[in-house]
């Protein structure tokens, strides 16, 4: 183990190490608790620096610490694969960990299970960073489970209140309904090329039949489906902010879920050889952004409204490396994750400050009494919106000059409606809760939040400012692209650019899209100029398939959850009891009746059947033998 | 040492029936002297076995520590034991498990203790011969009288319905192992005919030829014998009752330890034997196990009483076993033989659970419980990571398995593979939505509130289990390199015939052409 692979393993080995420290002496520790836990993170992100400045000064690596299963023809190693993608995931991954992590010292200030969450927390960035750095499919997908079986626990942290434990356990399970078809696709990789190596099999893939590829293609986006909430698997998501707000925040916003479009990303090679998965991918991708949006229009609860902003930014993420755009996708996974992670900070801040209030109409006028958290919170809000020179604006807009000049006009025209959506749903929050009148409950003492919580919101909020003039336009010759492309290379280009209108053209449609999206929020709720009740009855049954989230969780429930639980009950009560047992027993009768003349040689001691099974073997040989 | 290891099988075999005699003197009265005893001495024995883990020749697939005596000279019965890399680590979870269950019953049992554990330290003997047993004649006295102390014990230390549970036990076991009895019979014959000479000798009947016809009724017979053990849907229903009545020990015996006699008896003695109606049969097997791995699930999920669904699970998991064997890859046995192993962990722990929370509040309903996660920190993370291991988290020891089964049956078999890893799905809801309900939310029954969490002994029985869990998880290398020579040996002889199979099948076609 050289300096370098010993570099790489001590990312991981800090964040586990607290995890364990935590998670079994943390009864001792009390508030240090807090400390520990985000000193561990903190080490790693400076190692995580350290890491990718060696990369980009030098080339990718492979460090192999140990050989995990060897049985026959399978062999699969615990190794790390470092190139210039995994090396921006663990700079992001690690740096919004630490500030989320510092942010929970304030944020979970009381809570009898602080040492407990800190725990949970180190024990989910660990397991995120070995996500980030497998070198094979196996590896991935047990982390790809980790990282999901973390999020079970923190959602259900608070598991005392039957809607946090359900929470929970349907994040899981939908989850693995995901996992179920990404399971089958490293089994296929295995069967079809006999290793699970990336390197190897992305170098296996040009030589396999197109079917083969497609099919490993769609099952491993099942995976990425599940795991980063697309349609139709997106519903454990919004009841995922069950959770602690900054787990929401850390996990369900800026790391985990966009574990789906790192795996695209990471496998460009395989879905670029098959056009009509990648083709899948995008369109569910546009789909569920607007779909997503769509929904998020007309929701009171604060947190929920941001986690379908969260689908829907995935989907934009989706659209990007489903038409082969794979660093924009990247860019904006990046810059989603600090403004996205920086919205639910400034969201948690408001909970925080109305005692755990989150409906939209028990708030107003905010502004006054929070100024910090409003300012970051519509510095957010801007980045959402595409409005420049935001970090958003750079990056939703390389992903829709994309889509346009690749030809995929519907996905564009999509994502345009969807960017008009998302700015009028995220101002929509703005005004009714920092302007506006004041819906408030008196008694709730208003309060803005304490430094070591606020400091991490204006660091991401800076971020959130700056952090898109690395991918300045035109973004093919920007900074980020140029570092990162590199690692694409060796994609198939299955869609070249038909269109070279230049990108001003462009992004001043989606501006203008946003623009508006935030002057119709601000007719609605500032200038009151439309009867909202009027409008709500007009458009009613728009208006209650977008409220009641196009119903598909009782779609779901009718179809497959209540169906399965009769034909299971119907299975036990009729097929078990009834037909089998029943049959033996009806055999067991027939004997018994059968032999009720020998019933006296019986004295139903056990023992005896045994002798007399023994006495019969021996006869038996002992006859033959005679013979 | 030399002289140790030489008969170290006979010495694993008949220490604990000596131990058992040794207490036997001893006054029921000295409750506490009897429990402390027996408990040391089985984990003597557990120590002894350790041996066997580290003398065992990992590359090697021939049988290790062998030891021949000639027994019943006039029909060639032999006292012929030893091991390959499959019975070894069958005889340590025995003998592991043989301890956990004597160190956790020390609440449960409270009636006769002195019978009690005379009775498990007998098992134990039973057990291990007949995993060490190469002769026939020798295999099959172990087998049989491996199911009197079980029978006593779900018999008297057994809940509500034991003597019902206790005889359908009997009898359905008692059924197959006399079907099985008449197919070994057969082979014995068949082999005097063609060689002149008796032997009981598996090894050496291994080579005799059985007629197709026969050897498929042979099988069906045989099949039939160690599929009701396994269970193999729909010979199952015996299973949860037996679990439900018997103690906790018994229960873990069983799930751990007795199970496994069906997939070894395939693997020692069905199989090799009639390979040929073996590769016929398969597929009808693979349905089998694959409606097993469903129906254990779903019937699982909607179970009320705690044990009855921890036992449906078992029904499930074991149809992940078959698979893997039947589908007779290198990969796919390995992997089975490996969750052969994990199966016995994290069941036999689930039911140590169940065992505790029903030693606090003597129900096991899951709708008694709820909420108690907080009272009983400790318990609840432990159970976890129980659950997360039945589930086959990754990371832990049920994954490794589990995965090894899916992906080497994917190949030949993708039909049943997609089928049964959808079965993947279910264990997360039945175990998940289970653990929900005992553990977390509020506390809504009042009795629930003064809940106690482990002591000092129940953390030292289960603690084994959770360190076998991650250590597998994270590096099942030790126990692979045992079972891989083994199992690579077994796939090529069974594949031989294959071979031969489909010559024949040409021959046959070209004949009818």
């Amino acid at each position: 183990m050289d300096t370098k692979d010993l570099l790489v393993w001590s990312i991981p080995f800090f964040p586990m190490l607290g995890a364990i420290l935590l998670g079994v002496f943390g009864k001792y520790l009390k508030n240090y608790a807090g400390y520990i836990g985000s000193i561990s993170i903190v080490i790693s992100f400076l190692f995580s620096v350290a890491l990718f400045i060696t990369v980009a000064s030098t080339h990718g690596f492979t460090a192999i610490l140990y050989p995990w299963i060897y049985a026959s023809t399978f062999k699969t190693n615990i190794s790390t694969y470092i190139d210039r993608l995994s090396v921006i995931m663990l700079v992001m991954v690690t740096g919004v960990s630490a500030l989320v992590h510092i942010y929970s010292i304030g944020y979970m200030k009381g809570d009898k299970g602080f040492a407990r969450y800190f725990s949970y927390m180190n024990l989910f960035v660990f397991s995120m960073i070995m996500l980030v750095l497998a070198n094979n499919f196996l590896l991935l997908y047990v982390f790809w489970e980790a990282v999901g079986f973390c999020s079970y626990i923190l959602i259900g942290f608070w598991y005392e209140k039957k809607s946090a434990s359900d929470a929970a356990k349907k994040a899981f399970i939908v989850n693995r309904v995901g996992d179920f078809g990404f399971g089958l696709g490293v089994m296929l990789i295995f069967v079809s090329t006999g290793t699970l190596n990336y390197t190897s099999v992305f170098g296996m893939m040009p030589s396999l039949p197109g079917y083969l590829v497609t099919i490993i293609a769609l099952l491993l986006f099942a995976g990425a489906v599940g795991k980063s909430a697309q349609f139709p698997l997106h519903i454990w998501l919004p009841d995922a902010m069950e959770g602690p707000t900054p787990v929401s925040s850390l996990i369900h916003a800026a790391t985990m879920v966009t574990a789906g479009v790192y795996l695209v990303a990471r496998c460009h090679v395989i879905f670029s050889y098959s056009p009509f998965a990648s083709h899948v991918v995008a369109y569910i991708g546009g789909f569920t952004a607007f779909l997503a949006a769509f929904i998020a229009l007309t929701q009171y609860d604060i947190k929920r409204i941001i986690a379908y902003s969260t689908i829907s930014q995935l989907g934009y993420m989706f659209m990007a490396v489903g038409i082969g755009s794979y660093a924009a996708g990247i860019f904006h996974l990046i810059s989603h994750a600090v403004f996205k992670g920086l919205l639910f900070l400034t969201a948690g801040s408001v909970m925080h400050a109305m005692s755990g209030e989150l409906d939209l109409r028990k708030m107003g006028k905010l502004y006054s009494k929070m100024k910090i958290t409003a300012v970051t919170f519509i510095v957010g809000a801007l980045a959402l919106s595409g409005i420049p020179p935001f970090s958003g604006f750079f990056s939703k807009d390389a992903i829709l000059a994309d889509t346009f000049n690749k030809g995929y006009y519907i996905l564009w025209i999509m994502g345009e409606v969807t960017a008009f959506m998302t700015a009028f749903y995220i101002f929509r929050i703005i005004f009714r809760v920092f302007f506006g009148e004041s819906h408030v409950d008196p008694s709730v003492h208003v309060h803005e939040s304490s430094k070591v919580m606020t400091i991490p919101m204006i660091i991401l909020a800076s971020l959130a400012a700056v952090v898109g003039f690395i991918g300045i336009p035109p973004f093919d010759h920007s900074l980020f692209y140029l570092f990162l492309h590199r690692d694409f290379q060796n994609s198939f280009v299955f869609s070249p650019f038909v269109n070279y209108y230049p990108w001003f053209l462009l992004s001043s449609i989606s501006v203008l899209a946003g623009a508006l999206g935030i002057y119709t929020a601000y007719l609605f709720y500032i200038k009151q100029a439309f009867d909202t009740e009027k409008i709500k009855r007009i458009f009613k049954p728009v208006y209650e398939l977008s409220f009641n989230k196009v119903y598909i969780d009782e779609i779901y429930d009718q179809l497959i959850v209540t169906p399965l639980k009769n034909f299971s009950v119907y299975l036990w009560r009729v097929v078990d009891t009834f037909v089998i047992d029943g049959a033996v027993n009806g055999l067991a009768q027939g004997f018994a009746s059968f032999s009720g003349r020998v019933r006296r040689v019986q004295n139903g001691m056990v023992m005896s059947y045994a002798l007399t099974l023994m006495i019969g073997v021996i006869a038996l040989l002992a006859y033959y033998f005679i013979k | 040492m030399g002289l140790f290891l030489k008969y170290i099988l006979s010495i694993l075999i008949f220490f604990p029936l000596v131990s058992g005699i040794f207490l036997f003197f001893i006054n029921k009265e000295n409750e506490r002297l009897l429990r402390n005893l027996a408990t040391f001495l089985s984990l003597v024995e557990f120590i002894i076995s350790i041996f066997l883990f580290v003398y065992f020749k990992s590359s090697a697939y021939e049988f290790q520590f062998v030891e021949k005596f000639r027994w019943i000279k006039t029909f060639g019965a032999t006292y012929y034991l030893g091991i390959d890399g499959v019975s070894l680590f069958l005889i340590l979870l025995t003998t592991l498990l043989s301890f956990i269950s004597l160190l956790s019953s020390y609440k449960y049992v409270k009636v006769h203790v002195k019978e009690f554990v005379i009775l498990m330290l007998a098992l134990e003997t039973f057990m291990i011969g007949t995993f060490a047993a190469l002769d026939i004649l020798l295999f099959y006295l172990f087998w049989e009288f491996m199911l009197i102390p079980m029978y006593f014990i779900i018999g008297i230390w057994g809940s509500a319905r034991k003597i019902y549970s206790a005889v359908k036990f009997i009898l359905y076991t008692l059924a197959g192992s006399l079907i099985m009895l008449f197919g070994l019979i057969v082979i014995f014959i068949l082999h005097y005919d063609q060689t002149g000479s008796f032997t009981f000798n598996i090894l050496k009947l291994y080579h005799t030829h059985i007629p197709l016809g026969l050897q498929i009724i042979l099988f069906i017979a045989i099949f039939i014998g160690f599929a009701v053990k396994v269970p193999v849907f729909p010979f199952h229903t015996w299973l949860a009752d037996a679990h439900t009545e018997a103690p906790t020990a018994g229960s873990v015996i069983l799930a751990g330890v007795l199970l496994k006699f069906g997939i070894y008896g395939f693997f020692r003695f069905a199989i090799p034997l009639m390979p040929e109606a073996t590769l016929i049969l398969t597929p009808f097997i693979l349905v089998l196990a694959v409606i097993g791995i469903i129906y254990g699930a779903l019937v699982s999920m909607v179970q009320k009483d705690l044990k009855r669904l921890v036992a449906f699970s078992s029904i499930s998991h074991m149809g992940f076993i078959m698979l893997g064997l039947f589908a007779m890859t290198a990969i796919s046995v390995d992997g089975s033989i490996l969750q052969l192993i994990n199966h016995g962990i994290s069941t036999g722990a689930l039911f140590l659970f169940v065992g505790m929370l029903y030693e606090r509040r003597h129900t096991r309903l899951i709708s008694d419980f709820g909420g108690i996660a907080k009272k009983v920190p400790i318990l609840a993370a432990l159970f976890m990571i129980t659950v997360l291991s039945s589930i086959g988290l990754p990371g832990l020891n049920g994954f490794v398995g589990e995965f090894l089964i899916l992906v080497g049956s994917f190949k030949q078999y993708t039909v049943f593979t997609v089928i049964a890893t959808s079965g993947v799905i279910f264990a997360a809801v039945y175990l998940l939505w289970m653990f929900q309900r005992v553990m977390f939310q509020n506390i809504t029954n009042s009795k629930n509130e003064q809940f106690k969490d482990m002591d000092l002994r129940e953390i030292v029985t289960i603690i084994p289990l959770i360190f076998l869990m991650l250590y597998i998880g994270l590096y099942p290398t030790p126990f692979l390199s045992r079972i891989d020579p083994t199992v690579t040996h077994f796939v090529n002889m069974i594949n031989h015939h294959k071979y031969a199979y489909n010559l024949i099948k040409a021959k046959i076609g070209l004949f009818n052409a």
